[in-house]
């Protein structure tokens, strides 16, 4: 078990860097699936399999595939590449990498001076126990998260809600009088970027 | 033979069933294309492939040979990698599913007490054939296919994880077994009769096929993600969608219809039996159906199928509650 979790573990820190360091936005993906496995193999190594098959799920099979779609639509090209190249000096890079070297350091003198034998057993930890802690020992935790998801939701679903007739309407109404008295060019022509409004003006 | 410990004779005997799983699973793929031609010439009143030998099934021969020898060409304006990548994780992906189902109590490779969830992983890891197939075959019509595919993904997966949960509550498990031996007395199609129809749409919508195939749409799209393929790797996209069926088809059969339990028959009789029935109705429904828009696809699923999940889940756990022997 412990030779599946070392390597695993370099196969997500390889991943990773390959994510950072790649030029092509697909391919930068893909690593970063990669890792994303990687992270589920640890988690399988450690005896934990749900957080495991979870990591994947979520992870690698949903949220993955929503920046592989986006990336996918943007068709960024090699002038993304020399933008980022402008971005990245020396100068702009330099301080956070020192300062996340210190804490590199800080946690590897954690690592290498606490008492890590014998910490992967080979339990495996059924998605029965996962379940009785959450909803045991960590419920108002269980509880906060929904609600924040729920929140989420709620902004969502208020970004992305089309416009109502009523709305459409009054849009319409505001420019007319505007323009009657040659102010409103630019609320006219942002009436008509809507589709409700610009069908029936048209009628 | 020192060496042949009973140890020895069960790591052999896994390997040898496992090799027999993955081969019959992959022969269920060949020779579905043959009969699902068949299958639907029968219902649409048309003949089918019925020249190569008799009552053609050597077409299954002629289309392999046909498969392997074509040229296998890689477009240049292609990127590489992903193009070869993406028909490789459309097969192994769902190949790989197929460990976890028990066939007959003695049979079955893995015995995972993750095994539902192994199941939905790969199912998230099988998009990305489509994805990167349509993207990197560079080429418009393949990109909107990808693009159907990732929208409609997005739709399903959500209301197929929900629409199980209501199986695993009543068996009190992820694992294929436990829930196989939770249904000697009634089918969980009985009591879950909404989580089985959920999860029959789902199970249609992972294997990208008739009423869910948008990403591939012959008519608009000229086959969409995989327009760009051809020999093997255009087959193993083919061959994939087949054991795709095949694969939803015996969960369907493990989870809703008891898997192997039925009367008088033998274990493994049972399990075929249910298994073709489902490989039908995938056929048949292809033969019936037409393909809705894929937005009207994805409003089905987020509007009509996810409601239905979260009632059916919420049902189910208010009367395990109420019937739990030790009183909630």
């Amino acid at each position: 078990m412990e030779i599946a979790f070392y390597l695993s573990a370099v196969v997500a820190v390889l991943a990773t860097l390959g994510v950072v360091t790649g030029r092509h936005p697909v391919h930068a993906l893909l690593y970063l699936i990669v890792s994303l496995i990687a992270v589920a193999m640890v988690f399988f190594a450690l005896g934990a399999p749900f957080a495991g098959a979870l990591e994947i799920i979520v992870y690698a099979g949903a949220i993955m595939v929503l920046f592989v779609f986006v990336v996918m639509m943007l068709n960024l090209g090699e002038s993304t590449a020399q933008q980022e190249r402008t971005w990245l000096r020396l100068r702009t890079w330099l301080g956070p990498a020192v300062l996340s070297g210190v804490l590199l350091l800080v946690l590897l003198a954690t690592l290498i001076g606490a008492d890590v034998d014998g910490r992967i057993h080979g339990d495996t930890l059924t998605a029965k126990a996962v379940g009785s802690l959450l909803f045991g020992p960590y419920l108002i935790v269980v509880e906060l998260a929904a609600m924040l998801l729920l929140a989420a939701l709620v902004v969502a679903s208020h970004l992305g809600r089309g416009e109502t007739q009523e709305e459409a309407r009054a849009v319409r109404q505001v420019p007319s009088k505007r323009t009657a008295d040659g102010r409103g060019r630019a609320a006219s022509e942002r009436s008509l970027g809507h589709d409700t409004s610009s069908e029936e003006s048209s009628r | 033979m020192s060496w042949w410990t009973p140890q020895v004779e069960a790591i052999a005997f896994a390997l040898f069933q496992s090799l027999v799983i993955l081969l019959a699973a992959v022969g269920a793929g060949a020779l579905l294309t043959m009969v699902e031609r068949r299958l639907l010439g029968l219902w649409q009143d048309r003949h089918g492939p019925n020249r190569v030998g008799p009552f053609g099934v050597l077409q299954i021969l002629a289309d392999m040979l046909k498969i392997l020898f074509k040229e296998d060409w890689i477009p240049p304006f292609a990127d590489r990698t992903f193009f070869v990548l993406a028909p490789a994780i459309a097969m192994a992906s769902l190949l790989l599913s197929f460990m976890i189902i028990p066939i007959t109590p003695s049979w079955g490779v893995a015995d995972l007490h993750i095994g539902l969830l192994f199941f939905f992983a790969m199912a998230g890891i099988n998009v990305y054939a489509v994805l990167f197939g349509g993207w990197s075959s560079g080429n418009k019509y393949a990109l909107l296919g990808a693009m159907r595919a990732s929208a409609q993904t997005l739709s399903y997966e959500v209301f197929m994880g929900l629409s199980l949960m209501g199986v695993v509550a009543m068996a009190g498990s992820f694992n294929m077994r436990e829930i196989v031996a939770a249904q000697e007395t009634v089918w969980f199609i009985v009591p879950q009769f909404f989580g089985f129809c959920t999860f029959l749409v789902a199970g249609i919508a992972v294997t990208h096929r008739h009423p869910f195939d948008q990403p591939e749409a012959e008519q608009e799209l000229a086959d969409g993600y995989h327009v760009e393929y051809s020999g093997m790797k255009w087959g193993m996209f083919f061959i994939g969608e087949y054991v795709g069926i095949v694969l939803v088809s015996a969960l369907l059969v493990t989870l809703f219809l008891g898997g192997w339990h039925g009367p008088w028959l033998p274990p493994i009789v049972w399990f075929l039996l249910k298994t073709t029935v489902f490989v039908g109705l995938f056929v048949l429904l292809r033969a019936a159906l037409p393909r809705p828009r894929y937005d009207a696809v994805m409003s089905f699923g987020w509007k009509i199928c996810l409601p239905l999940t979260l009632i059916n889940l919420l049902v189910t756990g208010a009367l395990i509650l109420v019937f739990s022997p030790a009183g909630g």
